[in-house]
């Protein structure tokens, strides 16, 4: 964190993306990337996005894993529920407190819900820090609200403070 | 033309495989689109192909071509990774507007949630006529 480098992740995030679009470790492409790189850690100065900060990154595989396998689940899920008789499913609209805060954990939380077929991002009111998920089948009286933060609400909160 | 007979046995038929079941599921998806009967059900059927069945493509491209041109190709994540990241947004927008359009309407389809409330079944129409709040003008 300093004037040069204001968001150092970020910024290798930036390089990394140009580097895989190139695909090629050459010197031109290193120099072009870190100049892409470091002007768009500018850019989000300019935005004033929050300061990003990772903490215990190994996580970021066991989250990994864990939206992997609820994505393969849910998108079989989903796809008998398509070919299956219409009636024999119950929609529904669920509200869930959350207490994570930061932004970054709150984007990452959209995209988790939104790369589950099944589940989909509705509303969010940042004052009461309450979440509504529409749930295209609520098998069973599943805690869906119980499943979204055991989940998913500790790990990021670790990840992202 | 037929680069795919030039690939050994094992990666020719991952690839067909990964080929298949990803547009299956984009297929299974757009069936949903049309079977399902209001708004908030519709969005969840075509995440199906920008979720797995996009991954299967995905997996399928960087099989055929880091076979075909023996080394490694795997630019397809940043596909991924950019797909992923732009789709909330997009639901979002969507949502939010047929929230708001409902609202406008009187019929707030959140209207029982509250904290004493976590959950609210909205109710599957069992006849063919949709729900006329939530249908796209014109159709």
């Amino acid at each position: 964190m300093n004037a040069w480098l204001p968001f150092p992740v970020i910024s290798a995030m930036l390089l990394g993306t140009w580097l895989l679009l190139n695909e090629s470790w050459s010197a031109a492409n290193v120099l072009f990337g870190s100049a892409v790189a470091v002007l768009g850690a500018w850019v989000l100065v300019r935005l004033d996005a929050p300061a990003l900060i990772l903490r215990r990154l190994w996580l970021a595989l066991e989250l990994g894993r864990r939206v992997a396998v609820d994505m393969a689940r849910s998108n079989a899920r989903v796809a008998r529920l398509v070919l299956k008789d219409k009636r024999a499913r119950t929609p529904g609209f669920v509200r869930i407190g959350l207490s994570v805060r930061s932004h970054y954990s709150l984007a990452v939380l959209a995209c988790i819900i939104t790369a589950t077929p099944g589940t989909s991002w509705v509303a969010y009111e940042p004052v009461t820090n309450v979440l509504v998920i529409h749930v295209l089948d609520l098998v069973d009286d599943d805690d869906w609200g119980v499943i979204v933060l055991v989940r998913y609400e500790g790990i990021l909160k670790e990840i992202f403070g | 033309m037929n680069a795919l007979a030039d690939l050994p046995p094992w990666a020719s038929v991952m690839t067909s495989l990964l080929v298949l079941v990803g547009s299956g599921l984009a297929l299974v998806g757009s069936i949903g689109l049309v079977r399902f009967k209001t708004f908030y059900e519709r969005v969840h059927a075509p995440t199906l192909g920008s979720t797995l069945g996009l991954f299967c493509i995905l997996a399928a491209s960087m099989l055929y071509f880091s076979m075909a041109q023996t080394r490694a190709v795997v630019h397809e994540i940043l596909i991924g990774i950019f797909v992923t990241t732009t789709t909330p947004v997009t639901f979002l927008l969507l949502v939010q507007a047929s929230v708001y359009r409902d609202r406008f309407e009187g019929s707030d389809p959140l209207a029982g949630l509250g904290e004493d409330r976590a959950v609210v079944k909205t109710l599957v129409p069992s006849s063919g006529i949709a729900n006329g709040s939530t249908a796209p003008p014109g159709c």
